[in-house]
C-alpha cells in the first residue's frame, strides 16, 4: 500500500495530528478575506492533483484511525446509523457508488469484482474481504448504508424526494458540527435547516432547495462549508455536548495554537439512480490554527475572517466564548499584505 | 451529462406507436435508472434539434440498453413523426442520462398505476422495480380500442394487470378502483389532463390525502403560430417557427436557458417576463394559476405568445 495511515485519536489524548502532507492539500474553505453564506457549489469532482477534490471519495491519512473513532461512537450510540424502512434502496445505490468509485480511484487499496449481482469486495486498509449478493440484504452483516459507511470517512444523509421537498430520511452521522440524526431523521430540508440564522431571511435555502431538486444522475457538485471545535474530536455532537462543551474552556492564550482547530466539511451531492434519493456526504477535515499559519495566506486570512465575522456567525458557530484569544493569535501572522483569490495556499 | 447511442431495435407496438431500442455502440453498460424516469432524445433536423423527453418503458436495473414508445403526433412538432419516419436500426442518437420526475413513492403499503393510451409508458419500467422490490400493486390501463392500446404487448398477463377497452364496453370506473384501497395506498395517473383530474377528483371525495396521489402529464409542447421574443440583455430579436418550441428557438438562436424535462414539469427553464403586450399561451403544468394570469413568468419548453411584444429576462 502506498498510503500511510495515521495512528491516532480522536478523544481522550487526542493524539490526532496532520502530517506535512496533510497540511498541504487540507481544504482551507475561504477564498476571500471576508466571509457570508452564499450557495457556492462546484461540480465534483474535479481540482488540482492531490487535492481533496480529485476523488469521488477522498481517502486520507486519517482513514483507519476514522473509521475506528465510528466504531466506537456507534457501539455507544446505535441511534447515530438510522434508515427508514423506504431508504433500503438508496442504502445499495450508495455502497455501489463508493465501492466502484474507491475501487477505481485507489487501485491498490481497495478491489471490487462484479459477476451480475455476485459482487467481491475487498477493503485492505480496514482488513475486509466479502462476498455477497447486491440488493440482498441477508447477505451483509447490516444495512448496505452501515456497512459501507462504516468503511468511508465522512457523515452520510440518505435524502428522499418527494412533494417538492427533500426529506433526511437515513444516515450516518458520528462526526457532525453540533447537529443529531435522531432528531433531525423525518424531517425536510427546511425544517432541518431551522436553526441556521440569518439564511432564511436571504432566501439561501429556497435556491439551494430548488438547486438540489436539479441534480441528475451523473452531475456531481461539492461545497465547503467550516466551523470551529477545540481539540480535534470528531464526534461534536448534541447528545455528547457534556463531553466536549465544557472543552471550550479550557482554550488560554498559551494552548490556543495547538488545541483550537478549524473544522472544514467537504459537503458533496450525488443523485442516486435506482432510488432517486439524493445522497449528501458531509467529508470533516480538522487542522489546528498553528498548522493553518504555516501558510502565510491562510494565516493572514483567517485572521481577517474571524475578525470580521458577523457576531450572529460566531455564535452559531460556536467559537464566540473564544473569539477574542483566537483573533489575538492570528493577529501575529496578519502583517496586513494583500491576499491572493481563491483558496489554495501560495506555493 | 449526454450519451452517444445506436438505435438497435424499431417495433410497430400499434398503428402509431413504435418501441425503440437504443444500446452503447461498443456494448458498454448504461446508467440504471429508477421507475418512472425520462431521457431527452435529441433529433436534429436541418438546422434545428428538437429535443423531446420520452419515459423509459425496460428495466430500470438493466444497464444493457435504454427502451421507450413513441406516439405518432401528426399534428405535433414533428419530433415523433421524425422518430417514426427518419430514424432506422443502425442509426446513432444523442439521448441525455435519465432523470426522474415521477417517482414511486416507496413509503406506500400499496401502489395503484392508472394509465391512459400513451400514459402507460412510465408504469412500465415502474411496474419492472415494483416486482423486483416485491410491492403489492394494481395497475390499470384504459384504451379506446385494443388495437390502438399499443401497450398491450408489453404488459404481463397477471391478476393485478388490469386492461379497460372502452370500444369493448369496459371503461374503467375510478370509483370502483379507489374506494376500499387499504390506507397508506398511493395512485400515480399518466394521461390526459381529463383523466388525471378525474383521478384527482375522486380520491379527494374519498379522502385520500393529497400527498398520496401523484400524476404526470406526458405531452410534447405543443405547435402553434409563429411569433417573436425579445432579449432583455441585448435587445435581440428571435423568432420561433410553427414547429418549433420556444426553448428550441432560443437554443438555437444561442441564448442559453436551463432545462430538464422539456415538458412543463421541472421548472428548470422557468424564464421571468420583463414586458408583455399581449398573451402568453401558458402549456406547462409548472406555474399556478395566479403566475399564469399576471404574465410574469413563462416556461419556455412548452408555451407560446400571440400578441405585439415578450420581452424576457435572459
Amino acid at each position: 500500500m502506498t498510503m500511510q495511515f495515521n495512528d491516532e485519536t480522536f478523544r481522550g489524548d487526542y493524539t490526532y495530528f496532520n502530517s506535512e502532507t496533510a497540511i498541504n492539500r487540507f481544504p482551507f474553505p475561504f477564498d476571500q478575506d471576508t466571509y457570508m453564506y452564499s450557495v457556492n457549489i462546484e461540480q465534483h469532482p474535479g481540482g488540482p492533483k492531490g487535492t481533496p477534490f480529485e476523488k469521488m471519495f477522498d481517502v486520507d491519512e486519517h482513514y483507519v484511525s476514522e473509521m475506528k473513532d465510528r466504531e466506537i461512537t456507534l457501539a455507544e450510540d446505535p441511534l447515530r446509523c438510522q434508515s427508514l424502512p423506504h431508504m433500503e434502496l438508496a442504502g445499495w445505490d450508495l455502497l455501489e457508488l463508493i465501492m466502484v468509485s474507491k475501487a477505481k480511484d485507489y487501485p491498490d487499496l481497495f478491489k471490487l469484482t462484479r459477476d451480475g449481482n455476485d459482487w467481491h469486495w475487498v477493503n485492505k486498509p480496514l482488513g475486509i474481504e466479502k462476498k455477497f449478493t447486491f440488493l440482498a440484504p441477508t447477505t451483509l452483516p447490516c444495512g448496505p448504508m452501515e456497512y459501507i459507511t462504516r468503511q468511508t470517512q465522512g457523515d452520510f444523509a440518505l435524502l428522499h424526494e418527494r412533494d417538492g421537498n427533500l426529506w433526511m430520511d437515513a444516515g450516518m452521522v458520528t462526526s457532525q458540527a453540533d447537529w443529531s440524526l435522531d432528531f433531525d431523521v423525518g424531517m425536510n430540508f427546511f425544517e432541518w435547516h431551522a436553526p441556521v440564522p440569518k439564511a432564511k431571511k436571504m432566501g439561501v435555502f429556497d435556491k439551494a432547495l430548488k438547486f438540489l431538486l436539479s441534480v441528475n444522475q451523473g452531475q456531481h457538485y461539492r461545497r465547503l462549508n467550516w466551523t470551529m471545535t477545540v481539540n480535534p474530536r470528531l464526534d461534536t455532537s448534541p447528545e455528547n455536548y457534556h463531553k466536549w462543551g465544557p472543552e471550550k474552556r479550557t482554550i488560554t492564550p498559551e494552548n490556543v495554537g495547538q488545541k483550537q482547530f478549524l473544522r472544514v466539511e467537504l459537503q458533496t451531492f450525488f443523485r442516486l439512480p435506482r432510488s432517486n434519493a439524493l445522497a449528501f456526504p458531509i467529508r470533516c477535515y480538522l487542522m489546528n490554527l498553528e498548522d493553518i499559519a504555516t501558510k502565510p495566506k491562510w494565516g493572514r486570512r483567517l485572521h481577517r475572517v474571524l475578525r470580521d465575522i458577523d457576531p450572529d456567525l460566531a455564535d452559531y458557530k460556536g467559537f464566540a466564548v473564544n473569539q477574542e484569544m483566537i483573533v489575538n493569535y492570528l493577529s501575529q501572522f496578519d502583517d496586513g499584505a494583500p491576499t491572493s483569490p481563491g483558496i489554495f495556499p501560495e506555493s | 451529462m449526454k450519451l452517444a447511442l445506436k438505435v438497435t431495435e424499431i417495433e410497430q407496438l400499434s398503428p402509431l406507436v413504435k418501441r425503440f431500442r437504443f444500446e452503447d455502440p461498443k456494448g458498454g453498460s448504461l446508467p440504471v435508472f429508477s421507475g418512472g424516469a425520462h431521457i431527452t432524445v435529441e433529433m436534429p433536423e436541418g438546422e434545428i434539434i428538437r429535443r423531446n423527453s420520452y419515459s423509459l418503458i425496460s428495466d430500470p436495473y438493466d444497464g444493457t440498453a435504454y427502451e421507450i414508445a413513441i406516439r405518432r403526433e401528426d399534428q405535433g412538432r414533428g419530433g415523433s413523426l421524425y422518430m417514426h419516419t427518419k430514424v432506422s436500426e443502425g442509426d446513432e442518437i444523442t439521448v441525455s442520462a435519465p432523470s426522474n420526475l415521477f417517482q414511486l413513492d416507496l413509503r406506500a403499503r400499496k401502489h395503484v398505476l392508472i394509465a391512459g393510451g400513451i400514459g402507460i409508458t412510465p408504469f412500465l419500467s415502474q411496474l419492472k422495480q415494483l416486482d423486483m422490490e416485491l410491492k403489492p400493486y394494481e395497475l390499470h390501463y384504459a384504451a379506446r380500442s385494443r388495437a390502438e392500446a399499443a401497450g398491450i404487448k408489453l404488459l404481463p398477463e397477471a391478476a393485478h394487470v388490469h386492461v379497460h377497452i372502452s370500444e369493448e364496453g369496459a371503461r374503467m370506473d375510478l370509483g370502483a378502483i379507489l374506494d376500499g384501497q387499504p390506507l397508506g395506498t398511493h395512485v400515480y395517473t399518466c394521461g390526459p389532463d381529463g383523466l388525471i383530474t378525474a383521478v384527482a377528483d375522486q380520491a379527494a371525495r374519498l379522502g385520500w390525502p393529497k400527498t398520496s396521489v401523484h400524476s404526470e402529464a406526458f405531452t410534447a409542447p405543443p405547435p402553434g403560430e409563429p411569433f417573436e421574443v425579445v432579449i432583455a440583455s441585448t435587445g435581440q430579436t428571435v423568432s420561433v417557427k410553427a414547429d418549433q418550441s420556444l426553448l428550441e428557438a432560443l437554443e438555437a438562436a444561442k441564448v442559453e436557458v436551463d432545462y430538464s424535462c422539456r415538458g412543463g414539469a421541472c421548472g428548470r427553464c422557468h424564464t421571468k417576463v420583463t414586458a408583455c403586450d399581449g398573451r402568453i399561451l401558458h402549456n406547462d403544468h409548472w406555474l399556478s394559476e395566479g403566475e399564469r394570469a399576471a404574465q410574469k413568468d413563462i416556461m419556455p419548453c412548452m408555451s407560446r405568445f400571440k400578441g405585439a411584444r415578450l420581452e424576457l429576462d435572459l
